[in-house]
């Protein structure tokens, strides 16, 4: 059938949907802005490098984080906007705002840090008024920003604002926003870490990002966005592509074959496919010349920096080593662990060394970055570095396990945990490990109860219910529903081991 | 008796749980050891009661050959083991042979991966107190990374007599299943004149980390005595009332106690009283 009356008869897809779908038809049909290269575009068609369907024609960076604390003290020009001067004006002000903010989905990615952009106004009114008025807040955004890698952060400080986001979060359950709590345990009171941890069992969220880690990377300015992606505040991502290091793997006739021909030679093509991406976006798609954000300061185009994804890490070291049990190999065995730990060394020495024209924010370097994985993805790609889903091994294993590679990605890295009812009752307990893994250098922890209806699938928020009705055959607002399924029916993303009160 | 046969350095280790979020608060690395002199008929964990007498009658019923006998003795295989619980089952001896001797350096070395994630180790049974200089070794590794000892005790031996141990532990959680001696005798076995030894000097040293009482279904009158008379007392210290439940509980506590949990209705009456009482930290499971 034609592609474009499939998608406008498509049944499951709702009309913002459709529009959506048919923007990024429109785009794959242009092959001369962009430069081809042969070579990438057979790595590509074999499924080694993954460019993540960013476009032929890409017209804005794929994540933009606008710095609002400009939007809170000086208003918009552009959307004739004061400062806000309540708190109502402020969440009504945010929401324009957030409406005009792109990325790669046309969604926003960051709304900003909750809790110091609101607090100062949360404090001049009633907590009755205040959470009257958040309630409205996070349930425009629920139901307009319908795409679960809208994403917004609080903390490390506890506030008024703080504790009433997560009181309504826990009621509304809502699967937008997601949410991070920047979690530094000489800054954050441990109550409210505690009423954060179960949040995040009854929902999902937030999850628990390094703040210390993060500071020492970034600087004070950065922001948690999308699924788990650091980036940095007044400014955000150009670009994100992947190797997928298990297909790639397979070329390879041996270990040092792989590092001495295979590794170099895909990471030199996905080096400068991005870079040919980033100056399309920046000399030409004129995107920093003619939007608001960026010609009112609200992001620099110097802030952007280029994320070099991956996923597969366990799956590659397994054939590398030629170990078919999963169970005998990452994540099971020094051997094996040690061989990721080169690879990551390998590609973290070739990314640090291409200088890129942009990114001056990280040096002129891109970011490695663990992705979570597409829905597309299958089995054969774990997301990241992770152990893959079947086969974790106990909590604190597999923890110290993560703590080998979680530093080579500044651009993010994460892993999700699944936990049983008792934790409810040591909301301590889970704490002091969050607490006990970011003290190893752990990046960034995600948990969730087992019976919970928001679950978080790789990275990102989908509700069970709301993938039953695309199972269904009718429409979830959600534009992430459908990647939930996928993974769910492909990847068993929802399969994930459940900790038990003796976490074993 | 069986359980004084414990060595002075090493004790025979039932099982080792790295993280736990229900034995004292927060995270904490669980040891439990082998043998109680108590044999309580509602006892969930029969199988560490006793030390295994090396009788022999679970070694055929392993399915994958766990279990063997060389010298007199019943071996149990580590790696080839599946944890079926097959041997348990039919031990005639409330025992089990799935047991390490282990030094408390080997302990430590258990622990020291695990050790950013937990408040510290406590340790369980059976009855830990029948190994005091083990624990005593113990706790002096575990102290010196900084981490926090608790013991989990039954109260049949008298603290103020290991005056060294008492000064490495941070605190015991200790069992108080009736204040009525002869009902305690019924259900436990032995008399309770130590227990409650323990319960006022613990309290009046600062080491009481944690009370727990059973609520037994059919026995109200005595449920209420114990809850009475310890809830007039604890303060701030938390005062755990346990639910009965049949889960795991031999014949003869069955026979005795029933097959139903102790409901949550009677379970509240019993927790109002206890905070009228003055009990602070009441938690009902
Ligand atoms: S565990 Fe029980 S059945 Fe097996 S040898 Fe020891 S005492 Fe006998
Ligand atoms: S628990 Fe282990 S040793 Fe015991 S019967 Fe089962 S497999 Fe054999």
């Amino acid at each position: 059938m034609n592609q474009v009356l499939q998608i406008v008869q498509d049944a499951t897809l709702t009309y913002h949907q459709k529009v959506l779908a048919l923007a990024r038809l429109a785009e794959a049909n242009d092959h001369e802005s962009l430069p081809v290269n042969d070579a990438y575009v057979k790595a590509k068609e074999m499924g080694i490098i993954c460019d993540l369907n960013e476009g032929n024609t890409p017209y804005r960076p794929r994540y933009i984080i606008p710095d609002y604390r400009i939007l809170m003290q000086k208003g918009c020009a552009m959307l004739e906007l004061e400062a806000p001067k309540d708190l109502w004006e402020a969440t009504a002000a945010l929401l324009m705002m957030y409406h005009h903010v792109p990325s790669i989905t046309s969604f926003p990615v960051f709304l900003g840090n909750f809790d110091e952009l609101l607090e100062p106004f949360v404090l001049k009114v009633s907590k009755e008024e205040a959470k009257k008025c958040l309630r409205l807040f996070l349930a425009h955004i629920d139901k307009t920003l319908t795409d679960s890698f809208v994403h917004a952060d609080l903390g490390p400080k506890a506030s008024v604002t703080g504790e009433l986001i997560l009181e309504l979060t826990e009621e509304m359950n809502l699967a937008m926003p997601n949410l991070s709590l920047k979690y530094d345990p000489e800054i954050t009171p441990d109550d409210f870490a505690e009423k954060a941890v179960s949040c995040m069992l009854k929902t999902s969220k937030p999850s628990f990002a390094n703040h210390q880690m993060f500071v020492k990377e970034w600087g004070e300015d950065y922001a948690i966005a999308s699924c788990y992606n650091g980036l940095k505040i007044a400014g955000g991502g150009f670009t994100l592509h992947r190797l997928r290091l298990a297909t790639m793997a397979k070329q390879a006739e041996s270990v040092e074959d792989f590092f001495a021909r295979v590794l170099p030679n895909y990471t030199d093509l996905l080096l400068n496919g991005m870079e040919d991406r980033i100056r399309f976006i920046v000399e030409q798609s004129k995107w920093f010349e003619t939007d608001f954000l960026a010609r009112e300061g609200f992001v620099k185009m110097e802030n952007f920096t280029g994320m070099f994804g991956l996923v597969g890490l366990a799956e590659a070291v397994n054939t590398l080593l030629k170990i078919e049990d999963p169970a005998k190999g990452f994540g099971y065995n020094s051997e094996a662990d040690q061989l990721g730990v080169r690879i990551m060394e390998a590609l973290n020495d070739q990314v640090n060394g291409f200088k890129s024209k942009y990114c001056a924010c990280t040096e002129h370097h891109y970011g490695l970055h663990a992705q979570v994985g597409i829905d597309s993805d299958g089995m054969d790609n774990s997301p990241g570095a992770r152990i893959p889903i079947g086969y974790e091994p106990a909590l604190h294993q597999q923890l110290n396990h993560s703590t080998l590679y979680h530093k080579y990605f500044v651009t993010g890295c994460g892993d999700v945990f699944k936990f049983d009812q008792t934790w409810f009752n040591s909301t301590q307990a889970l704490l002091d490990i969050i607490r006990g893994a970011m003290a190893k250098g752990y990046r960034y922890f995600s948990g969730y109860n087992a019976d919970a209806d928001v679950v978080r699938v790789t990275g990102y928020l989908v509700k069970r219910s709301e993938i039953e009705k695309l199972d269904a055959n009718q429409t979830s607002l959600n534009n992430a529903t459908v990647f939930g399924k996928g993974a769910r029916d492909g990847g068993h993303a929802l399969d994930r081991r459940i900790h038990d009160q003796s976490s074993r | 008796m069986l359980w004084t046969v414990a060595s002075m350095t090493k004790a025979p280790v039932n099982r080792l749980i790295p993280f736990s979020n229900v034995d004292g608060p927060g995270n904490r690395f669980a040891l439990f050891l082998q043998g109680c002199p108590f044999s309580c008929l509602f006892c969930h964990n029969p199988e560490t009661i006793h030390l295994c007498v090396h009788c022999g009658a679970c070694v055929k019923t392993c399915p994958v050959g766990a279990l063997s006998r060389v010298d007199e003795k019943v071996i149990w295989n580590r790696e080839k083991c599946v944890n079926c619980d097959t041997c348990i089952k039919v031990c005639p001896h409330l025992s089990s042979p799935k047991i390490r001797m282990m030094s408390p350096q080997e302990v430590l070395s258990e622990f020291e991966p695990v050790a950013s994630y937990v408040r510290g180790i406590s340790v369980s049974g059976g009855e830990c107190m029948l190994y005091p200089q083990f624990l005593s070794e113990l706790f002096a590794l575990i102290k010196a990374k900084g981490k926090t000892c608790l013991i989990d005790s039954n109260g049949f031996t008298a603290f103020e007599n290991y005056p060294e141990l008492m000064s490495l532990a941070d605190g015991v959680m200790l069992d108080v299943k009736a204040v009525d001696d002869d009902f305690h005798k019924k259900i436990c076995g032995v008399e309770n004149k130590t227990v409650l030894h323990n319960f006022s000097w613990l309290l009046k040293n600062q080491k009481l980390e944690e009370v727990r009482t059973i609520l037994y279904p059919n026995y109200e009158e005595e449920n209420l005595r114990t809850v009475d008379f310890i809830s007039k007392r604890v303060k701030n210290v938390r005062y755990k009332l346990l639910r009965y439940r049949p889960f795991g509980v031999r014949s003869q506590g069955i026979e005795l106690l029933g097959n139903q949990t102790y409901s949550l209705e009677d379970a509240q009456k019993l927790v109002d009283l206890a905070k009228s009482n003055g009990a602070s930290q009441v938690v009902c499971i």
